[in-house]
């Protein structure tokens, strides 16, 4: 493998390492994250902090206004106070946070802002023409400052990996140096649509270009293309965060989106993070999930943890 | 040279054989003799759970189906069966010790059901329904519609007709069903879960657990998404417990009808009756 040479502003060259990764033994290691057995209170923090932790996401063609605006008070007040109101009569309830972000359309932002206002929640917005990423740069440019004019706090891009494949390094690094300015105060999450990248080798490859060109969050998919997430890729963008941290110090964020629908699988991703990178990475600052449905389980499983019940499936709004 | 091979009796969840995530297994005894002939497997707490879910997607796929193909597949589990029915009466008789007459027996009664309620899928709602006179200028009908996931626990006096026969009058509504075999039954299972699977019945319409309900009786009966409970037990004791348990979704449970077959009574505990009013134009 050759590792890859990379001109950064003011014309030095840095060295994007590139090398080979056993894709078995990642396999193997993702898999025996499954097999950790988190109950009572340890499962109760985990559900908690993984509610605390998820980016909240509608990505739809038919995306309206009221559905943005119910989603955000979905976001703020996870569950109803009629839910509430029946676990706190147990002695073991507990506040349920509130999540971490609403992730929208560009289009969508202005609404989704007005809901948020005051709320602690952020607001995450996909943008460079997301999915595909097949727009020119300048358009890409102008729909991130766009997002970020009417509020959005955190941009999620997606890098073109059409470039990334002919072997345009340069360019793929260049469009994420440009977004990264564009974004000013927000935060830039890098989508390498990680089910288009194919083997971990260029999974690898393409974490760190992100996180050399300024990324906050790598991040695995758009939830457009199947496979989404899944534990071994995130497993090899986790690692590549550690080493990215012992050789720049810099703590970079994770965000495994698409695919991710039950309790168990988050506790599985939480097992996964907390062996990787430590405990400082259980945190909503450095850690999130992008994801819709799994809300509804976590609030299903906090609920049958505090009761000992289980409950409608469609208690929770149906988003 | 006929080889005995040890079996173990798999359960029929979301459309797939599994055994217990608990990874609990009983050992399952000729009748009558110390002779263990098979493993069965012991559901526990999790795999209820796990067969409520896969049920919820089932009751979508099968109460959304025609009247008429509910029929068709009711019909093609009494063929699937009637091609099953040497590996049956022989399952009857090495495991519950019957002789071959009351085996066969047995097994023609259990076919013979499937026929019965196969009949029933596409005509019960005209029986069970009505127009009903009001004193007003309106239409006003009342039809039977499917309630949802309905758990059915089995009886502890071993029948196939009468297993069929339960099974059968739930899924003629429109519901999907958990069913919890009773140990003495539950060599059953694996092959009754072949006829459902091969008899284009969509997956996780039935699903059937083998093992001790006793152990799960306040889960299943504090379950929201559980809509009703076919409870086949004589138990006075459990009856109680499983309705002062269910009261908040207002279960719907049905005592032992231990006598009962083959009767549009056990389609009809089963199903909600919705009665709408529409008004007479002129």
């Amino acid at each position: 493998m050759f590792d890859v040479s990379i001109k950064v502003p003011g014309g030095d060259k840095i060295t994007i390492p590139h090398f080979p990764i056993d894709m078995i033994a990642s396999n193997e290691r993702a898999k025996s994250f499954t097999t950790r057995s988190i109950k009572k209170d340890s499962k109760m923090d985990a559900l908690l902090l993984a509610t605390s932790m998820v980016d909240l996401t509608t990505l739809e063609g038919m995306d309206t206004p009221g559905k943005v605006k119910q989603l955000c008070g979905k976001a703020i007040n996870p569950i109803s106070p009629e839910i509430q109101q029946r676990m706190s009569k147990y002695d073991n309830f507990r506040e349920v946070p509130k999540v971490a972000a609403i992730c929208v359309y560009p289009s969508m932002v202005p609404y989704a802002a007005e809901a948020l206002a005051g709320s602690g929640v952020q607001l995450a917005s996909v943008a460079t023409a997301f999915p595909a990423g097949q727009l020119p740069l300048d358009i890409k440019v102008a729909d991130v400052k766009r997002a970020v004019k009417f509020g959005a706090t955190e941009i999620d891009m997606v890098i073109d990996r059409g470039a990334f494949h002919c072997g345009k390094y340069q360019k793929v690094f260049d469009e994420i140096i440009k977004v990264k300015e564009a974004c000013g105060d927000a935060h830039l999450k890098v989508i390498l649509e990680t089910g288009e990248l194919k083997t971990y080798d260029k999974v690898r490859l393409a974490s760190w270009l992100a996180m050399e060109a300024g990324a906050d969050f790598i991040k695995t998919s758009t939830g457009k293309v199947s496979p989404a997430a899944t534990m071994p890729v995130t497993h090899v963008m986790l690692q590549a965060i550690a080493d990215y941290y012992d050789y720049s110090g810099k703590k970079i964020g994770m965000k495994p989106a698409g695919g991710i629908k039950t309790s168990k699988q988050a506790i599985h991703y939480l097992c996964m993070v907390n062996e990787t990178l430590g405990p400082d990475w259980l945190t909503p600052d450095l850690f999130r999930f992008g994801a819709s449905s799994l809300l509804n389980d976590l609030l299903k499983q906090v609920f049958k943890q505090v009761t000992g019940q289980y409950y409608y499936d469609d208690m929770f709004s149906l988003d | 040279m006929n080889l005995a091979v040890l079996k173990t009796v798999k359960m029929y969840v979301g459309g797939a054989f599994i055994r217990s995530e608990s990874g609990a297994t009983a050992p399952f005894y000729k009748k009558g003799t110390k002779e263990e002939i098979a493993r069965v497997c012991v559901a526990s707490r999790k795999d209820f759970r796990n067969a409520v879910v896969a049920a919820k997607a089932g009751e979508k796929s099968w109460s959304t189906k025609t009247a008429y193909n509910r029929s068709q597949i009711l019909y093609r589990m009494a063929e699937m069966s009637q091609g099953k029915q040497d590996e049956l009466v022989n399952l009857l008789k090495d495991t519950m010790g019957m002789t071959p007459a009351a085996a066969l027996k047995e097994v023609t009664a259990a076919i013979d059901t499937f026929v019965y309620y196969a009949g029933w899928c596409d005509k019960y709602q005209q029986v069970l329904g009505a127009v009903n006179p009001v004193a007003a200028p309106y239409h006003n009908f009342t039809s039977p519609e499917h309630m949802g996931v309905i758990v059915h626990i089995d009886s502890n006096s071993f029948s196939l007709a009468k297993l069929v026969d339960n099974i059968c009058a739930i899924l003629v509504g429109g519901n999907s069903v958990v069913s919890i075999v009773s140990p003495e039954c539950s060599p059953v299972v694996t092959t009754l879960g072949e006829i459902f699977e091969t008899s284009d019945l969509p997956p996780s319409v039935v699903n059937l657990l083998s093992g001790d309900y006793k152990s799960i009786l306040s889960i299943i009966s504090e379950h929201m998404e559980v809509k009703g409970i076919s409870f086949q037990n004589e138990d006075k004791a459990e009856y109680y417990e499983l309705r002062s348990k269910s009261v908040d979704n207002m279960k719907r449970i049905i005592p032992n009808k231990l006598d009962t077959r083959q009767s549009l009574d056990l389609v009809l505990d089963f199903v909600e009756q919705k009665t709408v009013w529409h008004p007479i134009g002129y």
